[in-house]
């Protein structure tokens, strides 16, 4: 199991400096990553789920050295990237890329489709000839006509322009691609197309996705396996049908009921969580959900809870997990 | 049945462009009740949101702005009246939450002073009045601490709390209907849970009329008593929601309850191909037709009208009419 | 580009504004053989007279063709505008995409530069830099570039913080791709729309201040037929010969208001803010 690793995150951490009054001395930091561990097996898809500002864009970022990690170690294919100089890691972003979730910033409105798709290969210094062939098979695996290919981005509609944005990510054929909130700005049709293509795709090219979205619903139908990220750090980590069916974390238990579901039939017991999400600046002690949990006990209040594998291969970071394990979840079916 | 609230006819609004007319919104007719939740459900450009803004009176004042139909409010005619007279029932009488609670609200007033607003021009109630009104408010929609709250100004009140204040801001007049505008987009999971709730007890307690405007089928489930769903400008289908998720009618509206991952299932999701059509030069039958997988000769010609098919379930495709002659 | 047009088409004074520039670079490019006498022509017979057949805008006090030194004057206008602007705009662009995109204490030394040069009313500094340099077209020219170059790194400071925020920014660095060729790539196309304008109505700037500049003496050299230098002069005949200084100053007045409209006409064709309303 161990070689099958792709990816590996040691207790990541991304503090965020913010500004306090314009006198006060003391430095206060939004802890955006706080302390993230996690595995990315080859060939998986990995679901990264939680609320705005739960850090799961950042942890994203930060595994693609897009950001700078303030404390922890990433390793890919074995090799520790955390520190590797700008040269290094221009040769090693061959082998991972990002899809964006807003499809309208992310291609540049001013270069073609050719262009924006071929710049990856000229930055990679591809031969044009194979650059022209590369661009023609990808618009094709995407499903844009090849014929658009001089077309500007605003002649496109927000999932053809998804799709070249994948066109693109595809480009040096990496092994594992971030995918942040790719669907959350389509509408719903849409959605469908791409996370169809986007699952063809990774049949045919061999990927490993790091799935990221708030929507539980499309993040379950698409991973394999499914992390929930509360305030820096993963709360629960499980094979995706497991964490459906038997939830351990009381976090997860009301995510999972808040989602509506398409079903008037249904009638569900929502676990309704008081209050909204604690600052990421000032996070509670002890466990950063004691907050809004209705099962809080004084250990909670006192002691941050080790993340740690309850049940076979499903992790929780809870002190009362023993109590929720193998309890079939009623409140969504 | 209840009493009407709203009553539209034949609905269009169209824009003049340089590129030609956009058909943005072409001949929608419902009825929403009184205590009733009516969910205009679509994606993106199908005109749900234009609909419920005309409806408003908030388009069809510029030239390039073209309204038809009829509008009617309790009875009476509102399409064409003045615009004091709109101005009246606008916050008084019918209100509107829009989806972004960060732009609705003036940060440079506090939240209280918003809400009393409404009742010291609409009821002419004075000051002290009209904040023990705003305080009342903030506590019916679950604000804690009302009375210390009220003096806040938008940017303390974090993202639900805000959208709370919006709502309480509408409703501070009672108003017979209440226009929602995908009011928890813009929320996370488990408060737009929160504001759902609220919103279905506002209901309860107000009877007023709520028209809900969404893209989520899971929020249309939720919260509504019954959907229209809207395609390119048309309504294609109207049924209590039961009927519309037990038996869709309409093809569109089929491939939209497939095309949505339901949770805890894997099943590989069908696809509706394509996209909606541009309003610029929309297709001349039924505007389903080039990405509908039953299309026939006669939706190519001819816009089908949304008719009953059967107790109340309408739904606008030729594919009903063959089926019911066949039997 | 046609959707731009279009919305330009539609702003009538805009367009007036267009084709006056259209005629004063005619008069610019074809100087020697539109106009109807040498500028340097001296011509003792015919000192100040007032406009007639033979000089539609009269003669100043050398008997010199008014007409004929306005057209040649377009000529040093326009040079002064083209080179300045040139000299603001490479530097003043650099500057601010650098302060831009890389932030941090580059920006905040380049913001302080800019600062301090805005704190000058203009005039005074071109004044100080002429003084410095000594009267002469080329140090009018740098003068004025020097001048102006603030606005342009102001503006492309800031339109370089907001373009840098685009995912395709991101997505460019995901990809590998360096800085230089992100900004050559994916910052300066993206600017370009506010920048524009700026160049447009900063021609106006420069040709005022060029008047400017010579009418006080420490612009271009005397006998060089400047507007600015045909107003100066014109000035000790004001009650003698009003024609003198009129129309040379009608004729400035002109080309600096054609670039302000045109500017603002460019400014509402390109900015995208606007671009739903006219629809």
């Amino acid at each position: 199991m161990e070689n099958n690793i792709l990816v590996e995150v040691k207790n990541l951490k991304k503090y965020f400096p913010v500004k306090s009054g314009i006198l006060s001395r003391k430095k206060n930091y939004l802890k955006a990553v706080d302390g993230l561990n996690l595995k990315i097996y080859k060939g998986e898809t990995i679901g990264l789920v939680g609320e705005s500002g739960c850090g799961k864009s950042t942890t994203g970022r930060l595994i693609l050295r897009l950001l700078e990690p303030t404390e922890g170690k990433i390793f890919f294919d074995g090799k520790e990237i955390t520190d590797l100089d700008k040269n290094k890691l221009k040769s090693m972003r061959k082998d991972f890329q990002m899809v964006f979730q807003d499809p309208y910033a992310c291609l540049n409105p001013r270069l073609s489709i050719k262009s924006i798709i071929e710049e990856p290969l000229k930055t990679h210094k591809y031969r044009p000839s194979e650059r022209k062939k590369t661009v023609k098979d990808l618009l094709e695996k995407v499903g844009i006509p090849k014929s658009y290919m001089d077309r500007y981005p605003h002649e496109f509609s927000g999932g053809q322009r998804q799709r070249i944005g994948i066109a693109r990510a595809l480009a040096l054929n990496p092994k594992f691609i971030v995918a942040d909130e790719p669907v959350a700005a389509l509408d719903v049709s849409i959605q469908a197309q791409i996370l169809n293509l986007m699952s063809d795709l990774q049949d045919e090219y061999n990927l490993t996705y790091l799935f990221i979205a708030h929507d539980l619903s499309v993040v379950q139908y698409i991973s394999d396996r499914i992390g929930v990220m509360y305030l820096g750090s993963l709360v629960e980590l499980s094979e995706s049908q497991e964490l459906f069916d038997y939830t351990i974390h009381p976090y997860t238990r009301a995510l999972l009921s808040a989602i509506p579901i398409p079903d008037p039939e249904i009638e569900k017991r929502q676990i309704n969580l008081e209050g909204e999400i604690p600052s990421p600046i000032n996070p509670p002690d002890g466990c950063r959900f004691h907050t809004r949990c209705p099962y809080a006990e004084e250990i909670c209040r006192e002691k941050r809870p080790e993340f740690r594998e309850v049940k076979k291969e499903h992790y929780v970071a809870c002190h009362l997990a023993e109590k929720f394990i193998n309890k079939q979840n009623t409140e969504i079916r | 049945m209840k009493e009407v609230v709203l009553e539209v006819k034949n609905l269009k609004t169209h824009f003049r462009t340089r590129k030609g007319i956009v058909k943005a919104v072409d001949g929608v007719s419902f009825k929403v009740h009184k205590g009733e939740t009516f969910a205009l459900v679509g994606e993106s450009g199908c005109g749900k949101s234009v609909t419920c803004m005309t409806i408003m009176g908030l388009i069809g004042r510029k030239k390039n702005e073209v309204v038809e139909g009829d509008i009617f409010f309790k009875g009476r005619n509102i399409t064409n009246i003045s615009k004091e007279e709109r101005r009246k029932l606008r916050g008084k009488n019918m209100s509107i939450i829009f989806q972004d609670p960060m732009t609705s609200l003036n940060p440079v007033y506090t939240v209280g002073t918003q809400i009393a607003e409404m009742p010291i021009i609409h009821e002419g109630k004075s000051q002290s009045k009209a904040k023990e009104i705003a305080v009342n408010m903030l506590k019916k929609v679950g604000i804690p601490s009302p009375d210390k709250r009220v003096d806040e100004y938008p940017h303390q009140f974090s993202g639900g709390m805000r959208q709370r204040g919006v709502i309480g801001m509408s409703l501070a007049c009672n108003p017979e209907l209440l226009i929602a505008d995908e009011p928890t987009t813009a929320l996370d999971v488990t408060i737009q849970a929160q504001i759902l709730e609220l919103l279905r007890k506002l209901k309860e307690d107000t009877e007023s009329a709520i028209i809900m405007i969404t893209h989520d089928l899971g929020v249309v489930a939720e919260v509504s008593d019954s959907v229209g769903v809207m395609y390119a400008g048309t309504l294609v289908e109207k049924a209590l929601v039961k009927e519309l998720f037990k038996k869709p009618l309409h093809p569109y509206t089929k491939g939209l309850l497939k095309s949505i991952p339901k949770p805890g299932s894997k099943e590989r999701l069908t696809i509706i191909e394509g996209q909606p059509p541009d309003l610029h030069n929309a297709p001349k039958g039924c505007k389903f037709y080039p990405r509908c997988s039953y299309a026939m000769d006669k939706c190519r010609e001819e816009m089908p009208k949304l008719i009953e098919i059967e107790n109340g379930h309408k739904a606008a495709c030729w594919l009903n009419e063959v089926n019911k002659n066949g039997k | 580009m046609g959707e731009i047009w279009y919305r330009f088409r539609k702003n009538k004074l805009a367009l007036f504004g267009f084709s006056v520039l259209l005629v004063f670079i005619i008069l610019a490019l074809a100087a020697p053989i539109i106009a109807p006498y040498d500028p340097f022509q001296m011509s003792t017979g015919e000192t100040l007279q007032s406009p007639n057949s033979a000089h539609i805008f009269g003669t100043d006090q050398f008997g010199r063709d008014i007409l004929s030194r306005i057209i040649h004057g377009t000529r040093i206008s326009f040079k002064v505008g083209i080179i300045s602007v040139g000299i603001s705009l490479v530097v003043g662009v650099a500057m601010g995409i650098c302060a831009g995109y890389f932030g941090g204490w580059i920006d905040i030394i380049i913001s302080r530069i800019i600062d301090i040069m805005f704190s000058f009313p203009d005039i005074f500094l071109a004044l100080v830099i002429m003084a410095i340099l000594g009267t002469s077209l080329t140090n009018v020219m740098i003068a004025i570039g020097i001048v102006y170059t603030p606005i342009f790194a102001r503006i492309a400071r800031g339109s370089t913080l907001t373009v840098k925020d685009n995912a395709y920014i991101e997505a460019a660095r995901s990809i590998g791709v360096g800085d230089l060729m992100t900004i050559i790539r994916h910052i300066l196309p993206n600017i370009l729309a506010p920048l524009i304008v700026q160049i447009t109505l900063s021609f106006g700037f420069a040709i005022r201040s060029e008047a400017a500049l010579s009418f006080l003496g420490l612009g271009v050299e005397p006998d060089v037929p400047s507007w600015g230098i045909m107003l100066n002069e014109g000035k000790d005949w004001m009650e003698l010969a009003w024609w003198v200084s009129v129309f040379p100053g009608l004729a400035a007045t002109l080309a600096i208001l054609s670039f302000n409209v045109l500017g603002d006409g460019l400014r509402d064709a390109l900015d995208p803010k606007l671009k739903n309303e006219s629809e």
